[in-house]
């Protein structure tokens, strides 16, 4: 058997017919990943303790068959905060910081008796697209070591790629979810704005941040979105909709007969690589011969996503990461004369680089004299952008096209260059500005690394996606290729 | 040179809800430091605010209550600035569209009316508090969150004593509709005030000054007055008045220079993306006003034109919603007006300062206080029983029962009487000689001889009444 590989229903089949018990599964995912993760650095903190007791638990009780997701591990990206287990959104900031309580999202998984694994890797508050902004490691590319996993969500997409585990939870706040998920050769999806509930996801961008699962199949992603989905009373902003089981229509590798599909000619334009490129018209020609329609359309203001993007998101976080302040919890700077110097120093010390950046560009849009010119401008910009997605989607089922221009980069290729990095998510920002589904699958390969194409649907329809995405998925085998890394996998 | 005097005033005032405005902590005074709070309150990573649809309630109501406006479709946005008292580095309020706007409140400086216009008034949450100690400073956060209605004044106010006016207005409008204490000893309201002067006839206002450590209307309209004539002199002797902000000093009442502002503040407000924009629907205004109390103008109008009092009196009874509902209830209930107003004014307030009380807090009813007038009114007992029945009344006491009880019944039937003084006249000749002398002080030597045969129950008109005629005869 190998563990590593499976996908939840197995996983589930074993656990019930005891053929292993949560606490060997939960041993041997710890050992699994004392063996790779040296090579990728995905994790931040291991929950061994925890975990096995929580495991050992679990078989005492036994494990029914309707307990899908019971003793199964998770692994959490290290912005959802977790009670007792330490959480530092990757920030020298938060280094040795441990909350009080559990984001709904992952008190959601522990109801479901999800085994949580570990706190992954990020960006640092999820700010970047490569990881590589994390203060304490770079985490690698499941599938070459010398590349990015993408970011933020990029120890989540390694350790899930690379067989650590079978599903991650990250967050998605300009393509960080999809990202990864595509540069890793993963599924991901960032849900509906308001589906899944932001309670205990340490705030970037509030009206952009969703939490989503990461995992090697859509109907693992499917049934994990079920689970952390639903109206939250601790979040307003989250959605009253019913929640389907998205995963029990997932049995229909034709269903995309009759659907149509629109590909932006803004999607395959200048800056897309050809391997890219090539690769999302092959998926084009396997949903036309599955019977649905691919028309061409447009999204004429998605250019202008990335420039509205960075003033929302940085003006938001601006104010969001002010708590980070030195007074009550995390990182306080020494040596400090006055309460200016707790603020000044304790922050100068505590984000880094890339932070401090937003932090200031989101100061600049905000202030007096300026606010009309960026940010209202900004706000305004997004509207368009959601009339366009929805002139689109009126008439077309989803949108499909690449989730990134390129496959993964080198380390340390763009990290001094910021346009350049966030030029990457130009194809994913929008989504997020238009509040909609967005889901990342593996579409192919090009120059030997996975390249990731992107459904994106009207609000609160994941199932469509996931129809869609399973469809293809079950007439291609590029989910089934997976990295080598040694160890058991 | 004559000046003219333009006053702002920002007033905040606390709301009595059970719970903070955006988190679920109980609001509530006396406690352990940070007793009251959690992780909302403490700005914790990853939380989000809830809206506490009782202080919208409230902001309706205040908006009503001041003839304001409301905004319909009105949503919170975000001040940011750091503090220690400030978890979140930023204070959820309402800046873009405040959920009521374009108020009045009418005022009455000696006999002349007037309307004051309010701006605006908005829903906030108020901030923690910090205390220092000689080596640490402390941070205590049960006060974040609590409720806050801002209400700021248009520049109508033209004199210390008609800000004073406006503030009593606005405390009493508030404090009728039952939403807060609206008690500036307790901290329930809050002034913030701004003055200028200008010469008479200049567009421009002129430069302005806030003033801080205003505890009480009085201090309010003191500083003022201080502050009104300290920058007439300034003017007069050919300064400037300096964009500042000065402390009134209650011991000496000048006020005294704290800082100078260089340039406004930027909180760069943004609306609050962790909440939904409110959409206040047209019936839930109805169903809010159509349940607001009866407002202290109108009362007072009712107070003199239907039941005759006067203007001061009217003005007494109506300082607090609860003396008004029990004048209101001891009317109800075949009370003199006039009676129960004095009552009320006199014997009530002068317990209530005794004690230190609020009027719901003893055990009078209207009830037992109608029952004591109109044991008065039907000559049951004489008003100076009545002080003793009065007494009983406030621990409880049915009055008609304690009178019975206690034998207070005055004795007013001149077949009872008739012999009593019939008695005494008999017992005392010299008196009567005296009377026929011209000598009047012998009728209150007689009539006290009577009242000492009647346990002092007896009727004193009555007696004076049957006494005269005796004599007379």
């Amino acid at each position: 058997m190998n563990y590593f590989k499976q996908d939840l229903a197995s996983l589930h089949a074993d656990l019930v017919a005891k053929k292993i018990s949560a606490k060997e599964l939960t041993q041997a995912t710890f050992d699994n990943i004392k063996a790779t993760d040296p090579k990728i650095d995905a994790f931040l903190t291991l929950n061994e303790d925890a975990a096995l007791k929580q495991a050992d638990a679990i078989d005492a009780q036994g494990i029914a068959a309707d307990q899908p997701l019971a003793g199964i591990p998770v692994a959490l990206k290290d912005n959802l905060v977790t009670k007792d287990l330490k959480t530092t959104a990757a920030s020298k900031i938060l280094e040795n910081f441990n909350p009080v309580y559990d984001a709904t999202a992952v008190s959601k998984l522990a109801n479901a008796q999800m085994v949580t694994i570990g706190k992954t890797n990020l960006d640092e508050f999820a700010m970047g697209g490569s990881t590589e902004n994390s203060a304490f490691k770079t985490t690698k590319n499941a599938w070459d070591q010398t590349k990015v996993p993408g970011g933020s969500s990029g120890g989540s997409a390694a350790a899930v790629a690379s067989g650590q585990v079978p599903v991650a939870l990250g967050s998605d706040t300009g393509g960080s979810i999809r990202q990864p998920a595509a540069f890793n050769g993963i599924v991901g999806i960032k849900p509906t704005y308001g589906r899944v509930s932001r309670w205990g996801l340490i705030a970037f961008g509030s009206s952009l941040d969703q939490i989503g699962p990461m995992t090697r199949s859509v109907k693992d992603n499917a049934t994990i979105l079920s689970a952390i989905a639903g109206h939250d009373d601790h979040d307003l902003t989250s959605s009253t909709q019913a929640v389907p089981d998205f995963a029990a229509d997932l049995n229909d590798a034709t269903s995309v007969k009759g659907l149509r599909i629109g590909l932006p000619k803004e999607f395959l334009a200048e800056g897309v690589d050809d391997g890219v490129k090539a690769a999302i018209l092959a998926a084009a020609d396997t949903y036309r011969k599955l019977g649905a329609t691919v028309d061409e359309v447009s999204l004429p203001h998605n250019k202008y996503g990335v420039a509205a993007y960075y003033i929302i998101g940085s003006s938001e976080a601006s104010s969001n990461l002010q708590r980070f302040d030195g007074i009550r919890y995390g990182y306080r700077a020494d040596d400090v004369k006055n309460l200016e110097d707790v603020y000044v120093k304790s922050r100068s010390e505590g984000f880094g680089e890339e932070v401090k950046r937003r932090i200031m560009l989101g100061t600049f849009s905000l202030s007096a004299g300026f606010y009309d010119a960026y940010f209202l401008k900004a706000a305004k910009v997004r509207t368009v952008i959601i009339n366009d997605f929805k002139a689109v989607l009126k008439d077309h089922d989803f949108i499909m096209g690449p989730v990134a221009p390129t496959t993964a980069f080198g380390i340390g290729d763009e990290i001094k260059d910021p346009i350049t990095m966030y030029m990457n998510d130009v194809l994913t920002i929008p989504v997020n500005l238009a509040g909609l589904p967005g889901l990342s699958l593996p579409a192919g390969f090009s120059n030997n690394l996975p390249v990731g194409m992107q459904l994106i649907g009207r609000p609160f329809d994941e199932s469509t996606l996931y129809k869609a995405g399973y469809a293809f998925e079950q007439n291609t085998d590029f989910h089934l290729q997976l990295p080598t890394l040694g160890g058991q996998n | 040179m004559n000046f003219e005097t333009t006053i702002g005033l920002e007033v905040h005032i606390e709301l009595k809800t059970h719970s903070k405005i955006f988190s679920p902590s109980p609001v509530a005074y006396g406690a352990d430091p940070n007793a009251n709070t959690n992780v909302i309150d403490w700005g914790y990573p990853g939380v989000l605010p809830t809206t506490n649809k009782g202080v919208v309630a409230d902001g309706i109501i205040a908006a009503l209550a001041l003839h304001a406006t409301v905004e319909k479709h009105t949503h919170f946005d975000r001040k940011n600035y750091f503090y220690p008292d400030n978890p979140k580095a930023y204070q959820i309020t309402q800046s873009d569209k405040p959920i009521g706007h374009d108020g009045w409140v009418e005022i009455d400086v000696d006999g002349v009316k007037k309307k004051i216009g309010i701006a605006e008034m908005h829903i906030e949450e108020d901030a923690g508090k910090n205390t220092h100690e000689r080596d640490y400073s402390y941070v205590d956060l049960n006060r974040q969150g609590t409720p806050l209605i801002e209400i700021v004044s248009k520049p109508d106010i033209a004199s210390p004593a008609e800000a004073y006016a406006y503030l009593e207005a606005l405390r009493q409008r508030i404090q009728f509709t039952g939403i807060s204490d609206v008690k500036m000893e307790e901290g329930s309201m809050r002034v913030d005030v701004n003055i200028s002067v200008r010469p008479v006839g200049q567009e421009k206002f002129g430069t302005k000054t806030e003033l801080k450590n205003l505890n009480s209307f009085n201090y309010v309209q003191r500083g003022l007055e201080y502050e009104e004539q300290r920058q007439q002199q300034v003017l007069m002797s050919g300064g400037a008045v300096q964009q500042e902000t000065r402390r009134f000093d209650e011991k000496t009442g000048e006020t005294i220079l704290m800082r100078v502002k260089a340039g406004a503040d930027d909180y760069r407000y943004f609306p609050e993306p962790d909440l939904p924009a409110l959409n206040i629907s047209d019936d839930w205004i109805k169903e809010l006003g159509d349940a607001m109390p009866e407002m202290p103008t109108k009362r007072r109008e009712r107070y003199v034109n239907d039941l005759g009092l006067t203007d001061y009196d009217a003005m007494v009874i109506t300082q607090t919603k609860e003396m008004s509902d029990f004048f209101d209830a001891t009317v109800a209930l075949k009370a003199d007006p006039k009676m129960a107003a004095n009552y009320l004014q006199g014997d009530v307030n002068a317990y209530l300062n005794e004690k230190q009380v609020d009027l719901q807090a003893t055990k009078l009813t209207p009830a037992n206080l109608a029952g004591m007038i109109n044991l008065i009114s039907d000559g049951t007992i004489s008003s100076k029983m009545a002080k003793k029945v009065f007494k009983a009344i406030t621990d409880g006491e049915e009055p008609k029962a304690y009178v019975e009880a206690h034998g207070l019944v005055q004795l007013s039937d001149p077949a009872k009487l008739q012999p009593i003084i019939d008695d005494v006249l008999s017992a005392n000749p010299q008196s009567i000689e005296d009377f026929n002398n011209g000598k009047k002080r012998a009728v209150g030597f007689l009539v006290g001889q009577i009242m000492k045969q009647t346990h002092g129950q007896a009727n004193p008109q009555v007696v004076n009444k049957l006494l005269m005629a005796a004599l007379q005869q």
